[in-house]
């Protein structure tokens, strides 16, 4: 039960901030906090290994079953972390209705610590589905000008992609139970589906699609620059941190070990559209004048690193991807609440009207260029180690493709240091734009001391990997990858 | 007859003893409260006896009806929305100009009649029903007397729907002509015998199944629908998309297990095809509406389309219980969440005051009345086929029996339908979630609250834990099969 019990304090946490409202505006806020600091020495309390199963819907083989691995763990604790930092970004940004804002934040996370967790392909899919909602809201409600076409881009991508994920669910159950005669929803029976090639292969590009749609990964990441550019800063933190690796998640853990034969047919195209998202996502970024809209660019090109570890299907590759899902995670996540906090102050997100920020506010400066080289995948930082990683495994299986990746971080650097150049360096703008800038409140402590966190968390995994490589190295054989 | 056939017949000899009594009432003393109370009174009493009822067995009161499991489930149902729907009329006729008393027993008289159709198992007995059932709802629609739309809505809805009756009747008449009998029982052996190459008899079917497709809204039958919804009183719009049509379909699928109907590839290709025009089409039309209930009554379409799987799986599977289960599974959802949504648009509405019904006025209702939008929002997620809500578990179970049956084409038209469906009804939750619209204070009672409230709770605890409606539906689908 401590698995559900922590899907459960984060529901009953959400009502909770929602209740608090009425007592005082900032409530909400630390009983969001509260909650989650409480979740996170609760999960430390959770032995890795643990299963639970409760029936739910006997009559089709259906039950809540939720386990605990080092991969889970992993994701687990990056997406209570990361909630974290939404709250504390958000702080004073939400005056509208804080109690229902901390609401769908936690049952965001909630339905995302359910779909790290559940090994029940229907309650997989329950979760899936069901944490768009409150991710919804967040967009609809709180988001900036054009949040109504981004929430509903969001919406419709993810349920359209996920009608084709329940579809194949069923069909596959269905296949397996033609065969075999028990009717079960359990990944564990599923994996030994004997399934016919050809349809297999079509049960996969169903699995495939929703989790790329989700990744993002080229052709299908049109909904992801309008829907983070558009959230607010919470929600952004939270979609590009946590929910993008939901999706890489359903690859490593669904896609190849489910249809081991049909996902190695599909390994060069699929390879291929990672590296074609490392690229065209870098080059797309570089063309942005966006602040926000360029960090979000940048996470279709940091996940095609993903997709190409996970195809790549060897042990360094997906190693490396999983490491690439932490730290974009946090390197990501600054970026996004930086955006957000410059948007507070300026009221702007266009670079055009930023520059010269360093003088008036040195603290952001630093931190943001630590985050930039982050990203650009500097060694000794964790993505460095995540990229590196990807393309050694992918150099192995195909090398033109990995070339070809390798020079997405090339781009990497030119727009994460136009970023840079363009937001903190330079000239004051002219005109009230400058008079603006020049005046610009500086990180306080509450900002500084996430972003503190998230920098060590980087520094970590970019000095000593081999802590979160040696906690996943039993997942990643159990899940059947090519050494 | 004997004495236990009218302990099956109970709840339905009790609603006929209410209306005399009510009727009686109604002639000495007009009181609205009075009224209201004796009718809720009686379909408690009709409830409360039905478990009785049927604890006389599966009988056959005379050769019209059947009273088993099957038709408890919906009769007990009917009574239900009969029930609350009366709650949510006294708001809403409250203030109107003429007498409210007969609206109330229109409704104990529709609801009878859609009792005697989930009991059919004759032709007379479906005529029977269809009509006490069909002539209260021509009047019910047309009820707030001073306004013009719901006169014209059920002008039209008269019209059309005799129309649809006596293509009905006429089809049931050539079927007699060629089986010899009007029974289902009868029907079914005369299949049985291998005679099936009437022309008469594919004429007699086409002919039924279309009048069938005009009371269940099917495309190409559907032209009524967006009108009459739209022009009916919000309340009883509610009972026509839910009673009107579980009723008639619930004894389509009787006639349809019981005759094997749709081993007859006319019939199966017939209402194939219109179940595949009702999803794609339906949707298609309900993107373009802003008036809220023109837009549930697309929406309604394109659920008719839906539960046609249900049906044609009879044909396909090799259990012909787990097609009815998903049709009971899929019907009970549907009620939930159809309910839910017209209840809100009731509690926002009156007869006095006017439909409040398009999208726009639905602006900003979250911070309005976070309770009336919060229940709306979950019907809308319902009927969008979110998880954790009724609506989902409908559409799963249809997802399960479709793809046992190989109903391929059928399930990529749902998948179609469900995905253009997400845009209109997440159109009304933004409407909703908006800081502007009118303060304006809308009335509301403490009874339209209860009922919406608990309509909520039962379309998420479908969802979250459908396990005894699942239950429920198995045994009852069993013994039907038997």
């Amino acid at each position: 039960m401590m698995l559900l019990g922590l899907i459960l304090l984060l529901l009953a946490g959400g009502l909770v901030a929602a209740l608090t409202e009425r007592l005082h505006p900032n409530a909400p806020r630390w009983a969001s906090l509260g909650v989650l600091a409480v979740a996170g020495l609760y999960l430390l309390a959770i032995p890795l290994g643990a299963q639970e199963s409760l029936p739910w819907i006997p009559r089709f083989g259906i039950s809540v079953l939720l386990a605990m691995d080092g991969l889970s763990f992993a994701l687990v604790a990056l997406t209570l972390f990361l909630g974290l930092v939404a709250v504390v970004s958000s702080w004073t940004e939400i005056e509208h209705s804080p109690g229902f804002f901390q609401f769908n934040l936690l049952w965001t996370l909630a339905g995302v610590v359910g779909v790290f967790t559940a090994l029940d392909l229907f309650l997989f899919f329950v979760f899936w589905e069901v944490m768009l909602v409150p991710m919804y809201f967040l967009i609809a409600i709180w988001g900036h000008e054009a949040r109504a076409y981004a929430a509903m881009k969001f919406f419709l991508f993810t349920q359209v992609s996920g009608l084709l994920l329940l579809f194949a669910i069923l069909t596959l159950v269905y296949l397996h139970y033609a065969g075999s005669g028990e009717l079960s929803f359990a990944y564990a029976d599923l994996l030994g589906a004997d399934l016919p090639p050809s349809i297999a292969f079509y049960l996969m590009l169903g699995f495939f699609v929703a989790f790329v749609v989700k990744l993002p990964g080229v052709p299908f990441h049109t909904w992801l620059p309008d829907a983070h550019t558009q959230a607010p800063t919470a929600g952004s933190v939270i979609l590009a941190g946590i929910l993008l690796k939901t999706g890489a998640y359903g690859l490593l853990r669904f896609v190849v070990p489910l249809f081991p034969e049909a996902a190695m047919d599909f390994r060069w195209p699929a390879m291929l559209l990672g590296a074609v998202s490392v690229l065209y996502g870098g080059y797309l970024a570089y063309s942005q004048s966006d602040f926000k809209r360029l960090v979000a660019y940048s996470s279709v090109s940091h996940m095609g690193f993903v997709l190409l570890g996970a195809f790549a299907w060897n042990t360094v590759a997906v190693q490396g991807a999983i490491v690439q899902m932490v730290a974009h995670g946090f390197s990501t996540a600054a970026l996004f609440m930086m955006a957000g906090a410059l948007q507070q102050r300026l009221h702007t997100r266009e670079m055009g009207r930023m520059g010269g920020l360093w003088q008036s506010a040195p603290r952001m400066g630093a931190v943001t260029l630590f985050f930039v080289v982050a990203s650009l995948g500097m060694p000794g930082l964790g993505n460095f180690v995540g990229e590196f990683m990807v393309l050694l495994g992918a150099f192995q299986v195909d090398a033109v493709l990995a070339i070809a990746a390798a020079v997405g971080i090339i781009v990497a650097a030119v727009y994460a240091l136009s970023l840079m150049q363009r937001s903190f360096q330079g000239e004051l703008p002219e005109g009230e734009d400058g008079l603006a800038v020049a005046k610009v409140a500086d990180f306080g402590f509450r900002e500084l001391s996430v972003m503190v966190l998230m920098m060590l968390a980087l520094l970590w995994l970019g000095v000593y990997p081999n802590s979160l490589l040696d906690l996943c190295a039993p997942v990643v054989a159990a899940l059947g990858v090519a050494p | 007859m004997t004495a236990l056939d009218f302990q099956a017949l109970a709840p339905h000899l009790i609603l006929t003893g209410a209306l005399l009594v009510i009727l009686l009432v109604v002639s000495f003393r007009r009181s609205h409260r009075l009224t209201a109370a004796l009718t809720l009174l009686s379909l408690a009493a009709a409830l409360a006896v039905l478990p009785w009822g049927l604890s006389a067995g599966h009988r056959e009161v005379t050769p019209l009806l059947l009273l088993d499991s099957y038709a408890a489930f919906f009769n007990g149902l009917f009574i239900v929305i009969a029930a609350l729907t009366a709650l949510l009329s006294q708001r809403y006729l409250k203030g109107s100009a003429g007498s409210q008393d007969e609206f109330y027993l229109l409704l104990l008289m529709a609801t009878l009649g859609a009792m005697t159709l989930a009991s059919a198992q004759h032709f007379a007995a479906v005529l029977l029903g269809l009509e006490v059932l069909s002539i209260s709802l021509y009047t019910l629609v047309a009820y707030p007397e001073e306004d013009s739309p719901p006169l014209e809505a059920a002008l039209k809805y008269l019209v059309l729907s005799g129309v649809g009756a006596a293509t009905m009747l006429f089809g049931m008449a050539l079927i007699y002509h060629a089986v010899g009998g009007m029974g289902f029982a009868e029907i079914a052996a005369f299949f049985a015998a291998g005679e099936r190459s009437d022309p008469w008899l594919a004429a007699g079917l086409i002919l039924f199944l279309c009048g069938t497709a005009f009371k269940l809204s099917l495309i190409p039958f559907h032209m009524w629908t967006p009108d009459v919804y739209q022009g009916a009183p919000a309340p009883v719009t509610g009972y026509l998309a839910t009673v009107a049509k579980a009723a008639v379909f619930a004894m389509l699928l009787r006639l349809a297990l019981q005759a094997d109907l749709l081993d007859q590839g006319v019939a199966f290709t017939l209402l194939a095809v219109m179940a595949v025009l009702s999803m794609v089409v339906g949707n298609l039309l309900a993107l373009l509406q802003d008036n809220i209930k023109r837009l549930l009554a697309y929406s309604s379409i394109a659920h008719m389309g839906y539960l046609m799987i249900g049906l044609l799986v009879l044909a396909t599977l090799s259990d012909a219980a787990m097609a009815v289960e998903t049709a009971l599974v899929f019907l009970a959802g549907y009620l939930a969440m159809t309910l839910a949504a017209f209840a809100v648009v009731s509690e926002i509405s009156s007869a006095a005051a006017g439909e409040r019904e398009r999208i726009a006025e639905c602006s900003g209702l979250f911070w309005r009345r976070p309770v009336l939008a919060s229940v709306l929002a979950v019907a809308l997620l319902s009927l969008a086929g979110i998880p954790l809500t009724a609506g989902f578990i409908a559409k799963f179970y249809l997802f399960m029996a479709g793809i046992e049956g190989a109903l391929w084409g059928l399930i990529w038209a749902m998948i179609l339908g469900s995905a253009l469906s997400i845009y209109y009804y997440l159109k009304i939750v933004f409407a909703m979630t908006l800081r502007t619209g009118e303060g304006e204070a809308l009335p509301t009672s403490a009874l339209g609250m209860a009922v919406l409230i608990a309509l909520g709770v039962v379309v998420l605890a479908l969802g979250v834990y459908p396990t005894p409606l699942i239950e429920l539906a198995g045994e009852i689908a069993r013994q039907l099969v038997q």
